[in-house]
């Protein structure tokens, strides 16, 4: 199986779908001419001409509308933000055209879309570049919000996204567009609204998704070997609708938890996680259920503060001696 | 580029056209009669924004377009889904809650929809679904289809960004799409002079190179002409239009506004009556002998009946069901 980037993985499901599709267009900000901003639609614009891969104004609310405007009507548009950060400009219309339309309108009009973009802190990008927004589409009823960690779970995620027949929030990250993992040739999906057990263990879960991931990965071989500790890993991949079954299924086997996340602490997806599992495993647990997340503070751009200001591995392994008791 | 549309001309020749337009805007003004009377009954809730006044916008504007062409409208729907020909009881269903209403009871006054008459919402963000109108216009060109997307707003929402994002994509990817400005002179209290540097709503297309159109609004006819010019540009050049129709409301912002009083005397109401949009169109059909004084009273008689069923279905209709509360969140 060929070892691809993060990147190139999203770059094969667009250019599968466009192929698959004809309703399928990609619209965004340098997506064209300039090959995308991180490069993700590299080569898109060659394949299949400026109709169907659309350079647009820097102007996030209009063209947001454009593509919900032309999905109402039955095209299936990815709108590719330069990063999350930017489309705040778009909330209105995510929120308030995409999310609602079928609701609204008595189940007659459909929103079959894709935004798509990298979010989340990068390297010392400063306060307003550096904002992890997942929890604020995961609000919204009539969003889809799926946030991949691996290159595997990227183009299969995509894939299915651009399928679905709702508005889909697809979440990606500056820092994870290098990362490599086996990613097979041609189509398979991964289907939206279903976690993944990417490590076993038996003493603690570790909840995660996206960049986490990754930081949950290392803590857990941090204690294995400092503390033979045996972690289990649930990555959610999709924050909403939300995989419960996976999540109790792990934290009723090990009950323990750690619910780690990029975004801000107050009302984060780990209050939503920790909130499930009082309700359905209260008497499986062994002790209260922690959250990592980042500190509760607009990220600096100094390198150091930075750095302590998100989520690290020697955070997760701290959380986990504290609810195992080893502090 | 602008136009400025001069008085309409009767034309003998389409007398069944001017009494079909006659009397769209009659069930238009009867209807928003009836929706007042209902609210003030408390069968309506929420918000409602009654169009009396501005009839000859929405009735002139839709007589030009077929019947394949995308329409999205603001808030101040009712008036819109009419003249789009949905039905009364549909519509008057929809404003009671009701089940039978066309967004089965979900989207009330403000979110009125039809796929089968394409008429793509009642949006009340104000000024958001401009892009929206951009968005189906891009769908049209994106297929090769001869359609045109076209879009009812305020002038309020002429200062708001969604409006200029819009224009300029639709201008610089030349989409078949029509912004019609229904010009009432007033943002709910806020008169234009009050709230926007350039009064002229039209000449805001200059910025992004797009024909634009001026058109009195109290005149059906000239709507009709002025949009069918657009509607020409649209299907044959791909090129989008801002066609501004001045016109005024003769009611509240909303139902719980009064028609007068801080922001706008009576006398201005009064002297706005004299082009009402309705009268005088109807006077000039009897006048030019299209019409008799008694052919308008059983048209009047008619749409009297057409109302009084579509209050009774309203009234008899069934509310949504309890689980009706989870359905259409999201497709399964």
């Amino acid at each position: 199986m060929p070892t691809i980037t993060y990147r190139d993985a999203l770059n094969q499901a667009l250019k599968e779908e466009m192929e698959r599709d004809p309703n399928v267009f990609l619209m965004g900000e340098e997506v064209g001419v300039y090959q995308g901003a991180y490069k993700v639609s590299r080569g898109l614009l060659d394949a299949f001409g400026e109709q169907r891969v659309i350079d647009t104004p820097i102007t996030e609310l209009g063209f947001a509308g454009v593509g919900i405007g032309a999905a109402m009507v039955g095209l299936r548009p990815v709108i590719e933000f330069m990063t999350w950060n930017f489309a705040l400009l778009a909330v209105d219309q995510i929120v308030n055209s995409a999310a609602k339309m079928l609701y609204m309108s008595g189940g007659q009009i459909r929103i079959p879309i894709v935004f798509r973009g990298p979010g989340g802190a990068a390297l010392q990008l400063a306060a307003q570049h550096s904002q992890a927004f997942d929890s604020w589409y995961a609000h919204i009823p009539g969003l889809k919000v799926v946030a991949p960690a691996t290159p595997y779970d990227a183009k299969g995620l995509l894939k299915s996204a651009i399928r679905d027949d709702n508005p889909v929030v697809f979440l990606e990250g500056e820092m994870m567009y290098n990362a490599k993992g086996d990613v097979p040739e041609g189509d398979y999906t991964v289907p939206l609204g279903k976690a993944e057990v990417k490590l076993e263990g038996s003493d603690v879960t570790l909840v995660c998704h996206a960049k986490t991931v990754a930081v949950a990965q290392r803590a857990a071989r941090q204690l294995a070997e400092e503390c033979g500790i045996a972690a289990e890993i649930v990555d959610l991949r999709t924050i909403r609708p939300l995989d419960t079954e996976t999540i109790i299924r792990s934290v009723v086997k090990t009950n323990r938890c750690v619910v780690v996340e990029e975004g801000w602490p107050f009302c984060g997806i780990g209050a939503q996680v920790v909130d499930y599992i009082q309700l359905h495993a209260f008497d499986h647990m062994d002790a209260p259920v922690l959250r990592v997340t980042q500190a509760d503070v607009p990220i600096p751009y100094n390198k150091r503060l930075e750095k302590a200001a998100k989520p690290s591995p020697d955070r997760v392994v701290d959380a986990v001696k504290q609810i195992t008791y080893l502090d | 580029m602008a136009q400025t549309a001069t008085a309409s001309v009767l034309d003998t020749e389409r007398a069944d056209f001017h009494r079909r337009l006659l009397r769209q805007m009659c069930l238009i003004r009867r209807f928003e009669e009836r929706a007042g009377e209902a609210y003030a009954l408390g069968k309506i809730g929420g918000f409602c924004h009654l169009y009396i006044g501005q009839e000859a916008v929405a009735v002139g504007v839709l007589a030009a377009l077929r019947d394949d062409d995308y329409v999205m409208g603001s808030y101040r729907d009712h008036g819109h889904a009419l003249a789009r020909g949905m039905s009364a009881r549909e519509v008057m269903a929809e404003l009671y809650g009701k089940v039978t209403g066309c967004s089965r009871g979900k989207g009330g006054s403000m979110h009125l929809f039809s796929v089968e008459r394409q008429y793509l919402g009642g949006h009340a963000i104000v000024g958001a679904h401009i892009p929206l109108v951009a968005g189906a216009a891009f769908a049209i060109k994106y297929r090769g289809e001869d359609r045109v997307a076209l879009g009812f707003f305020g002038e309020a929402a002429v200062n708001n960004g969604a409006f200029h994002e819009a224009l300029n994509m639709a201008a610089v990817w030349k989409l078949p799409a029509i912004f019609v400005t229904e010009n009432n002179r007033y943002g709910m209290g806020t008169a234009t002079e009050r709230a926007s540097a350039v009064y002229d709503v039209a000449t805001r297309a200059c910025s992004y190179d797009m024909d634009r159109d001026t058109v009195d609004g109290m005149d059906v006819l000239a709507v009709y002409e002025a949009t069918a010019r657009a509607v020409e540009r649209a299907r044959e050049q791909r090129l989008p239009t801002l066609l501004e129709a001045r016109t005024y409301r003769f009611m509240g912002h909303s139902m719980s506004d009064p028609i007068h009083g801080h922001y706008r005397m009576r006398e201005e109401i009064e002297e706005q009556k004299k082009r009402d949009p309705l009268h005088s169109f109807s006077d000039r059909l009897v006048e030019a002998g299209i019409m008799s004084p008694e052919d308008y009273e059983e048209m009047e008689r008619q749409i009297r009946e057409e109302l009084d069923d579509a209050a009774a279905f309203a009234d008899e209709s069934a509310e949504p069901d309890p689980y009706e509360l989870y359905t259409d969140v999201y497709v399964d």
